[in-house]
């Protein structure tokens, strides 16, 4: 048996308030959300804002680059790294962050949060 | 066959992983831990007090366990063991049978029975929670003490200063500190070493009783002496856990551990002993890396392989920040063993002492204190007993005059059996094949590859010394690239990025690199960007390829907050723009700070509140300090000869003059100076990137010295010049600087790896030996008329200043998790776990 999530998409932004190849922290009621606009691959992600580490509120402050094709984000506090598809943490660590989905309407951002 | 191992600290893991990298699932294993947490870290404790958590220490998570099939059970010890049935019970009443048992009990702390040690404020250093205890009780705590002036008691000793209890003693019974490890002569030299830290030291003194009531309040010494103390670790040493395999009868040494055989098999041939709980040979090995060796045997035998302990080399460096101790192979050779040689500089705390053997050829063994960067070559040496050279005393004086050795020269020599990470055991025949086989050519590669560097880490520098040989024996030529998406050096880059005339980071990316960046190459591409072409650095298409504090232009806090610190040049500030600074502070509740660098940081502003502030302070005059970039902050000056009775110029106008010059230019790494009135050198020029101190004549100007965490002086460039000329040399020196450097290298690294040293680079600067002055100093020029402050020009302009917004949907409010303590009448950021 699979269990269906339910999606809700909720409006984040216009694409124009995000950064080219950088972020931006997106409030969705007491979540904060990390958006990235990876403009050179022309990819929209979304994680949790909260860097695991030391519970800073700081991945959308963080620089985006790729490890062998791997998307990913670096923290700016100690430069643990995450990968922006799995969440998992590239850095040789046990943490790993919550990835969202993410797509674009007109110009619109919208983000998936489970209800 | 079914294993149960009996407790999960430091080896009983490494067993376990070393099991479950042989041979997975053929084994059923079951652990049993008296902890509440999985093994963690114990070599490295003390770093919880300096902000690691319990989490980051552990050495796998519970999950890591389930993951392998070990059915992981804590907080619960083994009570009893039944050898005629094969059967153990814990304490929550649990009976498991066994085909193999493993005693990984490890040690506790030995308690010398002085009369009130079951006092309040009496601690013991050995768990997390022992530390959490310690933190707690600190916190009422004013003086403190600790028994034992071994490594373990001066660890703990560094902890309580680093718990804020400053007046900490440490008890020492024997003569001197470290008495199982180092001399007379380098205890001496090692206690004003830690005196200087703000620890006092006793040696000879043995305590009789704890004084107070219910709470320790002082301490009584047989030589009729007291003092008061409110807190106390004892450190006297370890006591193996030997009491469970006691009660079924295994046979135990007369003064505690488990009898081990060179199998590792106690009196029961189906039961092991490994870790700090084990007595091989009458010895109890209270190190980490022979009981990772003692695991590995076990695993070989019970994996059909063939090994042996037959003892282990007991070489320990201390870990205390601030003081180097190393002392390996036999540190105290008789007379007629061999002969010593002795370094002793009383001036700078330095003792070395090397054991030779009778005929000169053997290193036996040393003491090194104060600077112990040797200490890996030597253990090697002695330990593969590699043949001295004619002039053993080389090793540690350095070799004088002639033909310098490089350092490759000395990994080369090394045998491949010589033992590189003693912590996983690695040899550098292991590591060099890793390069050559696996074509690991990264530190980090070898060490995913073979785990070596991964304990410790006290032997990476000489893994990368390794990796670097092999390649070069390879016929490979290393390059030194910026990471994977470029094939250059960052000079290389420069010049291309120069030629090319490329502008912004995807150009750069487009043209000369591939992939899409990281964070290891965005930075210096946008500092060489800053470099070249000067423009607002937070351009469009360069502001996300800053390093984030450049892309918020502050540095990011402890919560996520910013500090503040405005331009104030040489030090030098009116009590109008003083008031300015205080009412800023106050309005948006900032933390206020002198810096070390003569000026005045404003920590804990919001994200949102930054362009406010900055808005304030520059109505008032003021422009951004810089203090987030890679380039120019502060040009420390003396009163000079304005005021001072000895001053010779100025050197306060002369530091505003330098001050303004450089603000804002880009480099490598960041950037400092000084300029002081005369030889007494108030404003420590020597101490910077480039200082310059008065003489009778003109300045004599000083390059490339450092503070930090390997303190240099800075060397004389030339001598009794005026300010113009003065000001021509630095403009060259410092565009050289920029354009050759590796990225995050200071002045005093980039000349220490220059070949030629300081007389090339004077040669370079003051006899423009490569023709480049003219074109270095009209560069300059360029800097100077194009310099525009970039707090202004972020808060003039919408769009840049749109970005100092927490939530992009939310742009008003502020991040509601960030949280400040009271502090003295100000805030502080919130402590992180
Ligand atoms: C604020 C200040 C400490 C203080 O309260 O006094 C300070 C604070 C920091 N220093 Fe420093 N250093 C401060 C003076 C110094 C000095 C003393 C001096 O300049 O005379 C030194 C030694 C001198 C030297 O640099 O050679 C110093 C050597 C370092 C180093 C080691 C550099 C090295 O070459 O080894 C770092 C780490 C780095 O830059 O990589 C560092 C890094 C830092 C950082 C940036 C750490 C960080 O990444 O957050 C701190 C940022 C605080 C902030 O947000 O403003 N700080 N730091 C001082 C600011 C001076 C100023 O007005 O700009
Ligand atoms: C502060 C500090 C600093 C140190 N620094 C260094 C250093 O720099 N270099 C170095 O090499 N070594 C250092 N050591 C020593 C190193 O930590 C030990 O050698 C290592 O931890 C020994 O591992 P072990 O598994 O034998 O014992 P432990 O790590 O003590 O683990 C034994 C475990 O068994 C549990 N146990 C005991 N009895 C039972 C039972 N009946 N049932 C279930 N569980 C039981 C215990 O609770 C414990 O968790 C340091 C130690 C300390 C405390
Ligand atoms: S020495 Fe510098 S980097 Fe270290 S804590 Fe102090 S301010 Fe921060
Ligand atoms: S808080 Fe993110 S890496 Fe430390």
């Amino acid at each position: 048996m699979t269990v269906e999530k339910i999606l809700t998409w909720f409006y984040a932004c216009k694409t124009t308030d995000v950064p080219e190849n950088g972020g931006v922290c997106v409030k969705y009621n007491d979540e904060q959300i990390a958006l990235f606009h990876f403009t050179r691959r022309n990819e929209w992600y979304a994680t949790q804002n909260e860097c695991p580490h030391r519970q800073q509120m700081a991945l959308s402050r963080g620089m985006i680059g790729s490890q062998n094709g791997e998307p990913k984000v670096a923290c700016p506090f100690h430069k643990r790294t995450f990968s922006l598809i799995t969440g998992e943490c590239l850095s040789d660590d046990e943490c790993s962050i919550k990835t969202y989905e993410v797509k674009i309407e007109d110009g619109n951002v919208f983000i998936a949060v489970e209800e | 066959m079914k294993i149960v191992v009996i407790g999960n600290g430091m080896v009983g893991y490494k067993f376990c992983e070393k099991l479950v990298a042989k041979q997975s699932n053929q084994h059923k294993i079951v652990v049993f831990g008296e902890e509440i947490r999985p093994a963690y870290d114990r070599v490295h404790l003390s770093e919880f007090f300096a902000g690691k958590s319990a989490d980051d220490l552990l050495m796998a998570t519970a999950d890591w366990y389930s993951e392998n099939n070990i059915q992981l059970l804590l907080s619960d010890p083994i009570i009893h063991i039944d050898r005629a049935n094969k059967k153990i019970t814990s304490h929550h009443g649990l009976v498991e049978d066994y085909d193999i048992l493993v005693l990984a009990t490890g040690s506790a702390a030995f308690v010398p029975p002085i009369p009130g040690v079951e006092k309040q404020g009496v601690f013991i250093y050995r768990t997390i929670e022992d530390l959490e205890l310690m933190t707690a009780y600190a916190k009422k705590a004013k003086t403190g003490a600790v028994i034992g002036g071994g490594l373990l008691g001066l660890e703990a000793a560094k902890a309580m200063l680093d718990l804020g209890i400053v007046d900490t003693q440490v008890i020492e019974f024997a003569p001197r500190l470290m008495p199982r490890q180092i001399d007379d002569a380098g205890s001496k030299i090692l206690q004003h070493k830690l005196e200087s830290l703000g620890l006092t030291i006793h040696t000879n003194k043995n305590t009789s009783a704890i004084l107070g009531d219910d709470r320790i309040t002082g301490m009584q010494f047989t030589d009729d002496t007291q003092i008061d103390v409110d807190m106390l670790v004892i450190s006297a040493g370890i006591k193996p856990r030997d009491e469970l395999a006691k009660q079924a009868g295994l046979a135990v040494g007369p003064r505690g551990g488990i009898m081990v055989n060179e199998q590792l098999q106690t009196s029961d041939e189906n039961i092991y002993a490994i870790g700090e709980c084990a007595l091989y040979n009458n010895m109890i090995y209270g190190l980490v890396a022979p009981g990772y060796e003692m695991a590995d045997v076990v695993v070989a035998k019970l994996t059909g392989g063939e090994k042996t302990f037959t003892g282990f080399d007991m070489s320990t460096k201390l870990k205390l920040i601030g003081v180097d101790v190393a002392s390996f192979g036999n540190p105290f050779v008789a007379s007629n063993e061999g002969r010593a040689i002795v370094l002793e500089d009383t001036h700078k705390g330095i003792y070395k002492r090397i054991n030779i053997s009778n005929d000169g050829k053997e290193l036996l063994g040393g003491i090194l204190i104060g600077d112990a960067d040797a200490y890996n070559m030597l253990l090697q040496t002695c330990k593969s007993k590699v043949v001295l050279p004619p002039n053993p005393e080389d090793i540690i004086l350095g070799s004088r005059g002639g033909s310098e050795a490089s350092e490759g020269a000395g990994v080369a020599s090394l045998p491949d059996d010589a033992l590189i990470c003693s912590c996983e055991a690695i040899t550098k025949g292991m590591i060099c094949s890793s390069v050559t086989d696996a074509a690991c050519e990264t530190v980090d590669a070898i060490k995913k590859c073979t785990k070596a560097g991964t304990g410790c880490g006290g032997c990476v520098p000489m893994i990368k010394d390794l990796m670097v040989h092999t390649m070069k024996t390879q016929g490979k030529y290393v390059r030194n690239v910026l990471c994977e998406h470029f094939d250059y050096s960052r000079q290389e880059l420069f010049d291309l990025v120069k030629l090319k005339e490329l502008k912004t980071y995807d150009e750069v990316l487009n043209e000369l690199g591939k992939g899409d960046g990281c964070e290891l190459c965005k930075p210096p591409v946008a500092s060489i960007l800053a470099s070249l072409w000067n423009e607002l650095i937070l351009a469009k298409g360069n502001d996300t390829a800053q390093d984030s504090n450049d892309r918020f232009l502050a540095n990011i806090q402890k919560g996520g907050t910013y500090s503040v610190v405005p331009r104030i040049p040489g030090g030098e500030i009116t009590p109008d723009k003083l008031i300015v600074i205080g009412s800023v502070a106050k309005k948006y509740n900032l933390y206020t700070k002198i810096t070390g660098g003569q000026r005045i940081d404003l920590f804990g502003a919001h994200l949102t509140d930054l362009p406010n502030i900055w808005q304030e302070l520059i109505d008032a005059g003021f422009e951004s300090g810089h203090a987030y970039g890679k380039s120019l902050r502060t040009v420390k000056s003396c009163v000079g000869s304005t005021w001072c009775r000895f001053g010779l110029h100025d050197s306060v106008s002369f530091a505003i003059e330098i001050e303004e010059r450089y603000r804002g230019l880009r480099s490598p790494h960041k950037l400092k100076s000084g300029v002081s009135g005369c030889i007494r050198e108030c404003a420590e020029a020597k101490s910077k990137d480039f200082g310059i101190i008065a003489t009778e004549k003109g300045w004599n100007l000083f390059v490339c010295g450092n503070g930090g965490s390997k303190p240099q002086h800075a060397l004389l460039l030339a001598s009794d010049i005026d300010s113009e000329t003065c000001i021509k040399y630095i403009d060259r020196f410092l565009m050289f600087y920029v354009k050759t450097a590796d990225p995050l290298t200071r002045t005093a690294t980039w000349l220490n790896k220059m070949e030629g040293g300081i007389d090339y680079l004077r040669n370079v600067v003051v006899n423009d030996s490569l023709g480049m002055a003219a074109q270095w100093e009209t560069e300059m020029k360029l800097h100077v008329a194009t310099y525009e402050c970039e707090w202004k020009a972020a808060i003039e302009t919408p769009e840049i200043r749109k970005r100092f917004s927490h939530f992009v949907n939310a742009p008003e409010e502020k991040d509601p998790t960030v949280k400040f303590d009271e502090m003295r009448e100000m805030k502080k950021a919130k402590e992180w776990k």
